[in-house]
């Protein structure tokens, strides 16, 4: 990993990556937020996993062995935070805060790819559109809605037992919920070798960057050019 | 007010960081930052109004959730009787076994393989095939299962042996005052007294909404206490004994009221199933 990825450049300007035969490299993600995605993900799978073997009668007789499921679960739960928190505490977590307070704003055009499902040919994405956004935001809301919930089913002692059975049935909610969006995330992101590379790798194309997010590039290629 | 106050720490590392970590082409411009600043805060931060919004919905979700899920479980519940708890025990709201086991595991016996003894203070000592128990007569009783933890499973129809006809089978000897059930889960027991036993919703199950009663739910045989929180009801039932007086059972030694009833124990209110 370390050969293409440039150093950690969030409004930085394009091509830290050197030059490997054709054409610029612009940095998308850098380490951290890779990191931080990756991690996250397998996290997730493995709740997913685990949750589904406790959740549904048919796999949870098949697999038997409830209590180590069920402490996998509660463990990668407890820790699905750490990654974002190691990669907000520090200097390498420069780029995930400029991202993140990307992902929070929205502006007219944000509006307009929502109202034309990104088919607005008027419109002028910035880093992020607004599918992007609007996934990003869910995505962490869900995160502690199930930390909390799963909390309160896990040590559920000292609560009333009706907060319990109110965190299960808001637990399944969100999960199935999840479930939709994260595969509807996979499906896209899939579907676009560009931004699976920038996940990946860190890096897209200028022609990606032009197509898919024209303000983005135009902000990185103004810096070059100034 | 909320998005007023926390705009400048949100907007500050966006401009911020980047000069730090590049400083090469931050530094030669003065009019860089500033100019930065307002494209990375402007726009309305809708994004932490869903973060906090979700938080807010899943807070009261857990205070306020449980009722909720009774009145869409009820709303969904005529649905429940007809899908034989297949498809719908995939539908979050809907009203559903929580499957639980003491041990680390979920115990299991092929139907062919299972045994039911009776000892204890009966006439004559003596084990049942779930063959031998489908030859009794048989009854069917469809109640509610409510659990001592808050979900609750309308409706749902146990077929098995009245636990009166079990017993007599094997015949009640002078002094047994109650009765304690064993499982081949290996820990779990549970007890109830000898008028309790001989209620008429009281059953040793073999189906459960008109299938052999799966692992999960105890099968291939469980006890079914109608009026009782489901611990009460013994699943992979394996030993039935009659004794001199109530021993209480797994979770009853662990604080749960030995006379479960719903809604009438454990601090509980439910409608009586």
């Amino acid at each position: 990993m370390g050969a293409t990825t440039p150093p950690p450049s969030q409004g930085g300007p394009a091509g830290g990556g050197g030059p490997i035969g054709r054409g610029l490299r612009l940095v998308r993600f850098d380490a951290a937020e890779r990191w931080v995605h990756w991690l996250s993900a397998a996290l997730f799978l493995v709740l997913l996993a685990t949750g589904a073997m406790l959740d549904v009668g048919s796999l949870s007789v098949l697999v038997g062995r409830r209590d180590l499921v069920r402490q996998v679960h509660v463990y990668a739960g407890l820790a699905l935070v750490a990654p974002l928190l190691v990669a907000l505490a520090g200097r390498w977590g420069a780029g995930l805060r400029a991202d993140l307070a990307r992902l929070n704003r929205w502006d007219g055009d944000d509006r307009r790819w929502l109202r034309s499902w990104g088919r607005d040919p008027m419109l002028h994405t910035g880093k992020f559109n607004a599918g992007q956004k609007l996934n990003a935001a869910f995505t962490g809301g869900a995160a502690i809605v199930m930390l909390a919930t799963g909390v309160v089913m896990a040590w559920f002692a000292p609560f009333p037992l009706s907060w319990r059975t109110g965190a299960t049935f808001v637990h399944d909610l969100t999960a199935t919920a999840l479930l939709v969006t994260i595969t509807g995330h996979v499906v896209y992101a899939l579907g676009d070798r560009g931004a699976m590379r920038a996940m990946v790798r860190g890096w897209v194309e200028p022609g990606w960057a032009r197509r898919r997010a024209p303000r983005w590039y135009a902000e990185l290629t103004e810096h070059e050019g100034g | 007010m909320e998005p007023s106050a926390a705009e400048p720490s949100a907007a500050e590392p966006s401009h911020a960081e980047p000069s730090d970590a590049e400083p090469s082409h931050a530094e030669p411009s003065d009019a860089e930052p500033s100019a930065a600043e307002p494209r990375a805060a402007a726009g309305t931060p809708i994004g932490r109004r869903v973060v906090l919004g979700m938080a807010g919905a899943g807070l009261a979700g857990i205070l306020w959730g449980s009722r909720a899920q009774r009145v869409i479980g009820s709303a969904l519940s005529p649905l429940s009787a007809v899908d034989g708890l297949g498809a719908l025990g995939f539908l979050p709201a809907a009203n559903r076994f929580r499957i639980y086991s003491v041990v680390g595991f979920l115990p299991s016996v092929r139907p062919v393989d299972y045994r039911l003894r009776l000892d204890g203070l009966v006439r004559q000592p003596s084990e049942l095939s779930l063959a031998d128990l489908e030859a009794m007569p048989a009854v069917t009783v469809r109640r509610d299962f409510q659990c001592v933890t808050g979900w609750r499973v309308p409706g749902v129809a146990w077929k098995g042996v009245l636990l009166r006809q079990v017993l007599e089978r094997a015949g009640v000897g002078p002094g047994a005052r109650a009765v304690s059930f064993g499982s081949f889960d290996g820990t779990y027991t549970e007890s109830l007294t000898l008028d309790q036993a001989y209620r008429d919703d009281v059953v040793v199950a073999y189906q459960m909404q008109g299938r052999p009663l799966g692992t999960e739910h105890g099968g291939p045989v469980r006890l079914y206490v109608a009026p009782m929180y489901g611990y009460k009801s013994c699943k992979w039932l394996s030993r039935i004994r009659l004794v001199e007086r109530v021993e209480p059972g797994y979770w009853e030694q662990q604080g749960y009221e030995v006379d479960g009833w719903v809604g009438r124990s454990n601090g509980r209110h439910d409608t009586a199933t």
